[in-house]
This record gives structure tokens, C-alpha cells and sequence, in this order.
């Protein structure tokens, strides 16, 4: 069973005690359980099965703007005793930064509606069995996948966020996750790909047999690809690259790295960074939504932010210390975004793809190669030639460059959003850009 | 070394009778007990950022039965939370009628010191050097505009219990010294980062104020690419540098010789055995005995002594690296590269210390043979898609060669390439082998591991470079 609120409370309050009995001028504390069960199948049959408890805990002390931290998964009186001494101990000697202190008081959150972030229903791992059969049934229909694998994970966790403000809050959720992986083989490759589901509640999951399906499905359409030549071309990123690219963006925003001044946006607000058509909102409060908060991991209040609007940036992402340096209030982001979209564009998929005579459709990318500094955009990519509309053949063992100013400028969205994941986008053209291939 | 059992109603006879009785009849399995404490200190933009100490304990027990693995981990060492575990075990390992193997090699070579680098260098004396670095190269070059710099410390002492109360022990220190620095100049902002670290002490790195070489590379780094012109997009010839760069071996082929993937044949290997991966000359192990190296373990996360393991000799494939679990499915030995992040997560089959060894060419020599192609110096990280064998690396100090010579720093781009096949495109192997710095952290199914690699100078003939220039 997880864990209860009066537990985690007990303990986070124990904690807050003792700082301020040594001597911290402020203490914050996160105390949190999670149980998580995965069934794991391939080729049909059951693979592995893993149970996880773990409790963890992190305290940070200050003395008045000295502070400092420490994470620990043992919460046994004793062992927290040991800890926050030795963490009290270290604020002692670590430097000063003005910067350093709690959140606002009057930013913090107070509760108010119900997100339905938690489903109680236990998933028997027996019942996890029979969703992985019935997956695995769909994607090894085809003769051409050669390997199926899948996992079914179950995820309950609660928290308490407390301070020495008085602050002391936190939320209980669940998540369901599915995933299938597949793997295709002809006479010229052997190709792998993927599709997962995640949901707060058992009953929003997606059927197996549909999963398994298109995972297969898209597996088997990737074979037997040619590598393309060199040239500027205009590319359609499906919604799970997309979603990336978007993702790439929020990182660029983060006030820690606007504050230190190595991000290829500082000095951007209410600037043109998008073309017109373009915003993007960062939505905390959508019901069950995946990645939906009452407060951030500072305890402020999220509300929703249009981050981008007309293609003008609007807002960082704002947290307290970083807020400070920047004299901006905190808007409730110290830990990132919540549910992140570009709403809407105004064509449909089908337009998009016959937008331009030719271009190549990028179904995945690999590498890490996105230089938040300077917006260089340089990563492997594979996908589809498309011409007149129509998918004519896959492509791999290309790579994509460009910078990611210049990209955001050359954005055009379907209308084809839908809210699956915590970042989400339609699909994305970005006309002009460089592919690497013969 | 920890005791685990010293703060705990659980004692040694109630472990090793649980893990006896729930690993019966199984094929495998084991109680795996890990204690680690680690530290983190930041500091960024002129302050100490963060100074974070962490304390974790669990344990995970293991059992497998054929193919079927079933893992349970708790961070409460308690009895009841062990015969929870051990509960959830044999629910998922229904009918069980395997037969326990409890052959594991033995060796008494230690590749570290019991030591515990948090302890042995003091948090003042750390501060004064992460203070001296900000004001080392903020002095020294007026176009820093940002310097981070950090210590990372770790100690983790696991003890790992078979059936039948066989126990294995192991305590491991790590650290790691960074520094990142960002250059500004002419409106134009570009970063450097390096690196050191290994199995040994704080101290033993940073000897002869050491700390100073590690600052002047990483603003050589960044004053390299603040006059980068844009990269070349296409196949071309490429040259890469000795050390770090041979992340491309761990990702274009370490990778795809894991024993997990080859059993599952879902690796772009998995019916090469045998068979001409390489150009002549070209000869790569893994080896994790390798004293105080960052991949390198006395023994590793399922008990069995690390090895020296040949993965390609002269361009002929002849081995995978394997755990207990898919050498027993595969009929053979476990490499001693069975490996897990902690005690939450499963063994796998993982890379220790990945190396292409010399060959005779020089560095000179190659880039002389080239007319027009790329000289790649340090990398980034890189990635790997294991089915299809394509992987990418991203360079993070490249020059372009034109007519044998080297030219003009180029901007940070994608390599990309097909595993099975890049090694045949190999054209001269260098003298120079040389270890990484020492900072390497492989991922693969959601867990970090150390690992390192090394290599001499190499040329490939044909690799496509992911640059915007047509």
C-alpha cells in the first residue's frame, strides 16, 4: 500500500524540526513513496516481472543565504537524525548567495480544483499478462516482425512538500504505462520501432491489440530503406519528433539558463521567435493529464502560461532562485513544465504533407544534438521520402542540420494536436532545412 | 565495507535462509545489498551553486527461472521486507524446476582501494579549488563569460549473496572533476568542457595543480569553435583523434555485441560470429581490469571477476559480453560484464572499458592521405539504434582537412554511420592508443553505468557528416 499523507507529513515534520532545533534560519523538505509493478513479455512470453518500494527524501538547509542539501532513501529516525546534521553542518561552511532563500509566501499554492490525477484500481499483474498477450498477439501478426517485446508498468506515488513557512502540501497520483516494441526483418535490413500509451486512469488506456498493431505497422513500413543525397529539402517531423523539438525550446527558456546567460533566447521577450502563426501554452490544470500539478517542486502555485503568442515569446520558465537573479517573479516552473502544446495549426495532416512537391518526412532521430547555446540543430535521422502527398519510400542513415532560431521562424503546424503525453505537438513542417546523406 | 545487517532486524542466517529457500529451484538468482553515499559540488556563475550529499540503501533480489527473471527491490533492509520480496518472487515464478548454478569464478586482485574520496579531502579544500578555477580562467581570458565547475564524489560498498550463503563483496570509489567555460566574442557565444576522474582519490587527480591543465583545455576547446565556420554535409573521409573519440566503437559496435541483444537476435551482429566485422588490423576488447580505471570493476554486479574480453580480433568477430543470466541461455560463460545502476534496477549485459588497440600507421599519415574530409577531435555524446546498427556521435572539436591539411575548426556536427559496416571502411590504424579522460556514463534500458574507452588515431574512409554546408 502506498504510503498515507499523515505518514509522509510525520516524517517530513520530524525533519523541519531538527533544522530549525540546530539552528537553520529556513528548511524545506520532500518526502515521497512510490510503488511501481512492470511485467515485461517477449516473443509471447513472460520475460521478467519487477516490484519496486522505495521511500526518498530530501532536505535542504539554510542559514539565512547559505544552504545546502542532501538526498537519502533511508527514513529511519535515526539515520534522519545523521542527515540533517551533517547537512546543517555543511551550510555552515558553504558561501553565501544572495540569491538563496524560500519561495514567496504569497506565491505559494493553495489547492483548489481536483485534477483526478489518482486511480486506485490494482492492476493484477495477471490481468497485466493477459493486456502483453493480447499485444503481442496483434504485432507478431505480420510475417515480417521477427521479435516482439512489451512491458506493462503500474506506478502509484505520493509526496509531501513542506517548509519552514508553513507550507506543507502534496498529492497522491497513479500512471499506467504500456509500451510495445517490434522488430521487422527482409531480405535487405532489420528495423526496430515503437509505441506506448500512458495514462493517470486504467480505463483511458489504449486497447493492446490496437498498440501492438501499429507498432508493427510502423516497424514493417520502415524496411528496406535507401540513403538519400545531400540537400537543402523541407522537412515534416511526426508528433513524437515534434514534441522534441518543443521540448528543446523549454529548455531554452529555463530562467537558470537565461540567468547565466547560455541560452540562444536571453533577451528574446516579446520578441519574434516564432513565425505569427505560432503559440505555445503550458497548461497545468488539465484534468487527469499526465503532466498536470497543483504547485511546482518549490511549492508555488502553477498557472497556465502563454508562453508563446503570435510568435512572440512571452514568458520563462520561472523559478525562485533564478526568478531573483533576474528580478522576475517565480510562475510556478522550478522543475520544468507541465502539460507543454503548440496549439493548433490551420491545415490538416493530409495538406501539410502536400505542402511542397517534395519533402522528407522524419519519423525518428538519434543523437543529442541540439546546442541550447548557440541553437546549432545537427542530429541522425530516418524516415520517408514524401512526394505529391504520397509516401513513396523510407530513408536512413541521414542526418538533419540547421539552427533552431532559424527553424522556429519556418514552423508550419497541422491541425492534428492531441494530448497523449506531458509535451505535445501536431505535426511540424520546417521548411529548408540541410539533410547529410551519399 | 558496510555492514548491512547491523542496524537491522534482519541477520545474516535469516538472508541467507530466505534467499536459499526462495532461490531452490531456481536456475539463477541472487540478494544483492548496496549501501552508497555521494556528493555533488556546483559552482556557477562566480558561486557555489549546490552542495548536495546523498545516502542510499536497498537491496534487490533477483531470482530466474529459464527464461523468466522476476526482481524485487526494497529500500528497507527488514526481514518483512525481504520475505515480502521474496513472496513476490515466487508468485511470478510459478512452476519452478530449475537447477541452482553455483559455480563462480574467484579471483584476489583488487583494481582499487577501499576508500571513501568524500572523506579523504575536506568540503573546504574543495571549495577553495572550484573558487581558484572561476578566478583562474575569468583572469586569464576576458571573453569567459561563464564558468562551471564541479566535484563529484561516490562510495558504494554492495555485498552480494547467493544460495547456499555464499557472499561477495566489492567497495567502489569514483570521482569525477569538471569544468565548462563559455566564451564570448564578437557576439558570437560558443562552450568548452573537460573532464577527469577515476577509481582513485580527489587528490591523486589533481596532483601539481592538475585543476589548471583541466581549465586550460576546456578554453582551448572554446576558443577552437569561436572561430568554427560552419560544417560540411555529406560522406566524406574522416579522421578521428586518439581517446575519447572512441566513443564511436563503444556505440557503433559495443553496443550491438551485448549478450542481451544477440540472444534476443535483435542485434545488427547476432548471426555475424566468426565472420569479418573490420578491416584487417583492427582488434577491440572490453576490459574491465583495468586498475583504478571509471570502467573498471574487481568484481562485477553479479559477483563474477571482471576480464579483459577480445570483441574483434584482426577484423574477425569472437565474442559478445554476457551476464550470468544470458550466458547460461546462450550456452557459454558470463564475461564478468554483468552490471545494474543500483540496487532498483536489473543486471544487463554492459560495456566496461572499450578499446581498439594500436596499430602501427601515424596520425600525420592519415591526415595527410586525405584530400578533402574532417579531422574529429573530441565528441559529445552519441546514441546507437541496435537493430538497424545506425549510430551518431556529435563532435565537439572538428577540423576540416583540404589536400592533407588541416584546416579551419568547423562547427559542432552529427556523425552518422552503420555499425556492421564502419569498421570495414577502417583504412589505417595509429600508434597512439590512448585512454578517455575518465568521464564516461553509458545509458541503455534507463540505467547509467561508468564505462570508458579508448583508441589510437583512425581513418574511415567514408562516413557521413551532418553539417548545413552543401
Amino acid at each position: 500500500m502506498i504510503k498515507d499523507q499523515e505518514f509522509l507529513k510525520s516524517k517530513a515534520s520530524y525533519c523541519l524540526d531538527l533544522a530549525k532545533k540546530m539552528g537553520a534560519t529556513d528548511a524545506s523538505v520532500t518526502v515521497g513513496h512510490t510503488i511501481s509493478e512492470t511485467v515485461n513479455f517477449r516473443n509471447k512470453n513472460l520475460e521478467a516481472s519487477d516490484r519496486s518500494d522505495g521511500l526518498a527524501l530530501s532536505i535542504e538547509t539554510y542559514i539565512d543565504k547559505k544552504r545546502s542539501s542532501i538526498t537519502s532513501s533511508n527514513l529511519i529516525d535515526e539515520n534522519i537524525k545523521t542527515l540533517v546534521e551533517k547537512c546543517f553542518e555543511t551550510t555552515k561552511i558553504t558561501p553565501e548567495d544572495e540569491f538563496n532563500s524560500l519561495p514567496d509566501k504569497n506565491l505559494l499554492s493553495k489547492k483548489i480544483k481536483n485534477l483526478d490525477l489518482y486511480d486506485q484500481t490494482r492492476f493484477e499483474n495477471e490481468k497485466k499478462i493477459d493486456y502483453l498477450k493480447e499485444l503481442e498477439e496483434a504485432a507478431s501478426e505480420p510475417d515480417k516482425i521477427v521479435n516482439t517485446e512489451s512491458s506493462f508498468t503500474e506506478n502509484k506515488s505520493n509526496f509531501i512538500l513542506a517548509n519552514s513557512d508553513g507550507f506543507c502540501d502534496g498529492w497522491k497520483k497513479s500512471s499506467f504505462t504500456a509500451s510495445s516494441i517490434t522488430v521487422a526483418k527482409d531480405e535487405n535490413s532489420m528495423e526496430r520501432d515503437y509505441e506506448y500509451t500512458s495514462c493517470r486512469h486504467l480505463v483511458d488506456i489504449k486497447e493492446a491489440s490496437e498498440l501492438g498493431k501499429k507498432s508493427a505497422e510502423q516497424t514493417i513500413k520502415k524496411l528496406s530503406p535507401k540513403k538519400i543525397g545531400s540537400e537543402k529539402i523541407n522537412l515534416i517531423f511526426d508528433k513524437k519528433i515534434a514534441k522534441g523539438i518543443l521540448s528543446t525550446f523549454a529548455g531554452a527558456i529555463s530562467a537558470s539558463a537565461i540567468s547565466r546567460g547560455t541560452s540562444f533566447l536571453k533577451d528574446k521577450i516579446n520578441q519574434q521567435v516564432f513565425s505569427k502563426m505560432i503559440n505555445v501554452v503550458d497548461k497545468p490544470d488539465i484534468v487527469k493529464g499526465i503532466g498536470s500539478k497543483y504547485f511546482d517542486s518549490e511549492g508555488v502555485h502553477s498557472k497556465t502560461l502563454n508562453l508563446v503568442q503570435d510568435g512572440l515569446l512571452k514568458n520563462y520558465l520561472v523559478d525562485t532562485y533564478n526568478g531573483k537573479k533576474l528580478n522576475l517573479p517565480s510562475n510556478g516552473r522550478s522543475g520544468g513544465t507541465t502539460n507543454l502544446y503548440f496549439e493548433n495549426g490551420n491545415i490538416s495532416f493530409e495538406e501539410l504533407l502536400r505542402n511542397s512537391s517534395k519533402s522528407l518526412y522524419i519519423a525518428e532521430t538519434i543523437g543529442h544534438g541540439s546546442n541550447l547555446v548557440t541553437g546549432d540543430y545537427s542530429v541522425g535521422a530516418a524516415g520517408y521520402l514524401i512526394e505529391n502527398g504520397e509516401f513513396k519510400y523510407p530513408v536512413s542513415e541521414i542526418t538533419i542540420a540547421g539552427n533552431l532560431k532559424d527553424m522556429f521562424k519556418n514552423i508550419i503546424l497541422a491541425n492534428d494536436l492531441e494530448f497523449e503525453y506531458s509535451v505535445n505537438s501536431p505535426t511540424m513542417m520546417v521548411e529548408g532545412m540541410t539533410v547529410a546523406g551519399k | 565495507m558496510s555492514n548491512f545487517f547491523e542496524k537491522s532486524d534482519l541477520t545474516r542466517q535469516d538472508a541467507d535462509k530466505i534467499v536459499s529457500d526462495t532461490l531452490k529451484n531456481c536456475d539463477d538468482g541472487e540478494l544483492y545489498l548496496e549501501e552508497s553515499k555521494s556528493e555533488s559540488i556546483l559552482l556557477d556563475d562566480n558561486k557555489i551553486k549546490s552542495s548536495n550529499y546523498s545516502s542510499d540503501l536497498g537491496f534487490g533480489f533477483r531470482a530466474i527461472s529459464d527464461e523468466v527473471v522476476a526482481y524485487s527491490y526494497s529500500n528497507e533492509i527488514s526481514k518483512d521486507s525481504l520475505k515480502n520480496s521474496s513472496e513476490n518472487l515466487k508468485s511470478t515464478l510459478k512452476s519452478i524446476k530449475g537447477t541452482y548454478n553455483h559455480e563462480i569464478p574467484k579471483t584476489n586482485k583488487k583494481l582499487y582501494d577501499d576508500i571513501n574520496p568524500i572523506e579523504q579531502k575536506t568540503l573546504n579544500s574543495k571549495l577553495e579549488v572550484l573558487n581558484k578555477v572561476n578566478d583562474y580562467l575569468r583572469k586569464k581570458d576576458g571573453s569567459v563569460k561563464q564558468v562551471t565547475a564541479s566535484f563529484a564524489g561516490e562510495q558504494k560498498s554492495i555485498e552480494i549473496i547467493r544460495s547456499g550463503g555464499e557472499s561477495l563483496t566489492d567497495v567502489r570509489p569514483l570521482i569525477r572533476f569538471n569544468v565548462s567555460v563559455m566564451l564570448e566574442k564578437n557576439g558570437r557565444k560558443e562552450t568548452g568542457v573537460y573532464g577527469i576522474g577515476g577509481r582513485q582519490s580527489y587528490d591523486d587527480y589533481l596532483k601539481n595543480d592538475n585543476w589548471k591543465n583541466v581549465c586550460e583545455e576546456a578554453l582551448r576547446i572554446a576558443s577552437v569553435n569561436l572561430e568554427s565556420k560552419p560544417a560540411p554535409a555529406g560522406e566524406m573521409k574522416v579522421v578521428l583523434g586518439p581517446g575519447w573519440p572512441a566513443i564511436l566503437i563503444h556505440e557503433a559496435i559495443g553496443h550491438g555485441l551485448e549478450g542481451d541483444f544477440n540472444r534476443k537476435k535483435t542485434s545488427a551482429f547476432h548471426n555475424l560470429m566468426g565472420q569479418k566485422v573490420a578491416s584487417k588490423g583492427v582488434t577491440i576488447v572490453d576490459d574491465g581490469t583495468i586498475d583504478n580505471r571509471r570502467g573498471s570493476l574487481t568484481i562485477d554486479d553479479e559477483g563474477t571477476p571482471t576480464e579483459r574480453t577480445v570483441l574483434i580480433e584482426n577484423g574477425i568477430l569472437k565474442g559478445f559480453m554476457q551476464d550470468r543470466h544470458n550466458a547460461r541461455l546462450m550456452n557459454t560463460k558470463s564475461t564478468g560484464s554483468g552490471r545494474r545502476e543500483n540496487y532498483r534496477h536489473l543486471v544487463l549485459p554492459r560495456m566496461r572499458n572499450t578499446m581498439m588497440l594500436s596499430g602501427n600507421q601515424t596520425q600525420d599519415e592519415m591526415i595527410k592521405s586525405v584530400d578533402k574530409g574532417i579531422f574529429a577531435v573530441s565528441f559529445g555524446g552519441g546514441q546507437v539504434d541496435i537493430t538497424s546498427g545506425k549510430f551518431v556521435f556529435n563532435c565537439t572539436e572538428a577540423y576540416e582537412i583540404n589536400n592533407g591539411k588541416i584546416g579551419s575548426p568547423i562547427k559542432g556536427a552529427t556523425l552518422i554511420g552503420d555499425g556492421p559496416s564502419i569498421l570495414k571502411e577502417v583504412s589505417m590504424v595509429g600508434n597512439d592508443m590512448m585512454m578517455d579522460p575518465g568521464i564516461g556514463t553509458c545509458g541503455k534500458a534507463g540505467q547509467g553505468v561508468p564505462v570508458g574507452v579508448a583508441q589510437p588515431s583512425i581513418l574511415i574512409d567514408k562516413m557521413t557528416v551532418g553539417g548545413t554546408k552543401l
